[in-house]
């Protein structure tokens, strides 16, 4: 099979675009706003009441259980049906953001839990209230426990950003499809989308790897 | 001192997990200025002692008096009393328990600035005052994993007295430490004891116990069987249960 290098570099330009304005800012709202779910879902979890935990429970079992495709595309098509109507980078913030939550939510939780029990009488012990001692003590400890679980829960979602091309977010897989089907070679240019999605992994897992040592230097 | 009542009075306390009766009716007084060893075998209910003193437990029944504060555990509950308890004492953990994410000075004033709002600078000279005071004042910028054991639990010493508690409690301070270490570690107790703290100590050292306590306590299945100078409880106790107890700590194997 003969390459066709001006393809190549046709696509290149709309590729890195798509990714630059939209695969990593999506991942990164979505990141941070699933991020915070999950904190608050992990809280509801380790709480002694049930009307919280059970909520929480079923939240991270749902996230969980169903397929992100289905996830995605049960929230572009059935908010309109409630009488939503939101347009495609909400939705898909949306869905990423919910299922984020309910991964991180999980990584949140035993990470608090991770932290030993004296630790929790330790602040008893100097006054602090159960929330100030969450604040304060536990969630700092728990927070350098799940940076590398994290890391790869967001790593995970750069490339689970491509599913956005189906409710037609310009993200850089649909660039890749635009690009595709006006020269009906769709291989070349999916490929040329695999290897950025790569490089970006790449230096994504490099920094987590650099993350991880300096959080290391500093615990012991 | 105002009065001559004991500074703590506990009375009747009673703890069970299930079935299970870990105090059955413990009655224990210490005097302003007075140090206490409390001694028993393992699973005896020493730790279960001090943590019902400073809320880390709720007893099931039986009062607590420290100070001018009191909270009878069998009536209802009232949270603010047994706060306003927990306030009068500080603990020294068996495994220190410090903040790992803090430094060492940031351990000691997280109490007295974020829980009694006192002012930052005051507390941070009070802090560095109490770390001079155990020989830690160059760490104070150091990581509490990077002290030794001996001196991790002197930070957890020194974290409790800049609570300024009016009992300071010690749940066996020295067993979870190398044996060379144990020296600096009683060596700041009995200082503390010489200053004139009021002190209630779980210990398995009685040699140190002779040294510091005035008074010892002998607990044996959530009861007290036996209490008094520190002396004569080991070395010539009146109950059979004691004087085992006693042999068997002196003379191992
Ligand atoms: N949370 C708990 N649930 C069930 N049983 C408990 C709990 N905490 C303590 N116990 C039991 O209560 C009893 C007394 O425990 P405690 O820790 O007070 O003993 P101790 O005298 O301090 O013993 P040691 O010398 O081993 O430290 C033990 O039998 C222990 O197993
Ligand atoms: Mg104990």
């Amino acid at each position: 099979m003969d390459l066709d290098y001006e393809l190549l570099r046709r696509a290149f330009w709309p590729l890195v675009k798509g990714a630059l304005l939209g695969t990593i800012p999506l991942s990164l709202i979505s990141f941070a706003l699933g991020l915070t779910i999950a904190i608050v879902v992990a809280l509801m979890r380790i709480s002694r009441h049930r009307w919280l935990s059970g909520p929480g429970r079923a939240y991270v079992s749902i996230v969980r259980g169903t397929p992100l495709l289905v996830q995605l595309l049960v929230i572009f098509y059935g908010l309109p049906e409630v009488g939503v109507t939101l347009d495609p980078w909400p939705t898909a913030i949306l869905a990423f953001s919910f299922n984020v939550g309910g991964y991180a939510a999980e990584i949140v939780r035993a990470a608090i839990l991770s932290v030993p029990r004296g630790q929790w009488e330790a602040a008893h012990m100097i006054g602090m209230t159960r929330s100030t001692t969450l604040r304060r003590i536990i969630l700092p400890q728990a927070a350098r426990v799940s940076v590398p679980p994290l890391s790869n829960t967001f790593i995970s979602l750069v490339k689970d950003t491509s599913l956005a091309s189906l409710v037609l977010v310009g993200e850089m897989f649909r660039r890749g499809q635009e690009i595709a089907s006006q020269s009906s070679q769709f291989l070349v240019v999916y490929i040329e989308a695999a290897a950025i999605y790569w490089a970006i992994c790449l230096l994504l897992s490099a920094g987590q790897s650099r993350l991880e040592k300096r959080l290391e230097r500093h615990a012991v | 001192m105002p009065s001559e009542d004991p500074l703590l009075e506990v009375a009747g306390l009673h703890k069970a997990y299930g079935d299970h009766v870990v105090l059955d009716g413990v009655d224990l007084s210490v005097d302003a200025g007075q140090v206490v060893a409390l001694i028993g075998p393992s699973g005896s209910g020493k730790t279960t002692v001090l943590r019902s003193l400073n809320g880390l437990e709720r007893p099931d029944g039986g009062t607590v008096r420290i100070g001018e504060v009191a909270v009878d555990f069998g009536a209802r509950q009232d949270r603010a009393a047994e706060d306003r308890l927990r306030r009068q004492s500080a603990m020294v953990f068996q495994q220190h328990n410090l903040f790992p994410h803090l430094t060492v000075l940031q351990n000691v004033i997280e109490g007295p600035v974020r829980v009694q709002g006192r002012p930052r600078d005051e507390a941070v000279a009070e802090a560095r005052a109490l770390l001079d005071r155990v020989g830690l004042a160059a760490r104070e910028d150091a990581s509490p994993l990077r002290l030794s054991g001996g001196q991790q639990q002197r930070v957890g010493i020194v974290r409790a007295l800049a609570l300024r508690p009016r009992l300071l409690l010690f749940d066996e301070p020295t067993s979870a430490l190398d044996p060379e270490l144990v020296g600096e570690v009683l060596g700041v107790i009995k200082e503390l004891a010489q200053q004139g703290w009021t002190m209630l100590i779980v210990t398995h050292e009685l040699a140190f116990a002779r040294d510091v306590a005035d008074d010892v306590v002998f607990l044996d299945g959530g009861r007290i069987v036996e209490r008094g100078p520190a002396g004569v409880v080991l070395r010539e106790p009146r109950e059979e249960r004691t004087r085992q107890f006693v042999e068997r700590l002196l003379r191992p194997f």
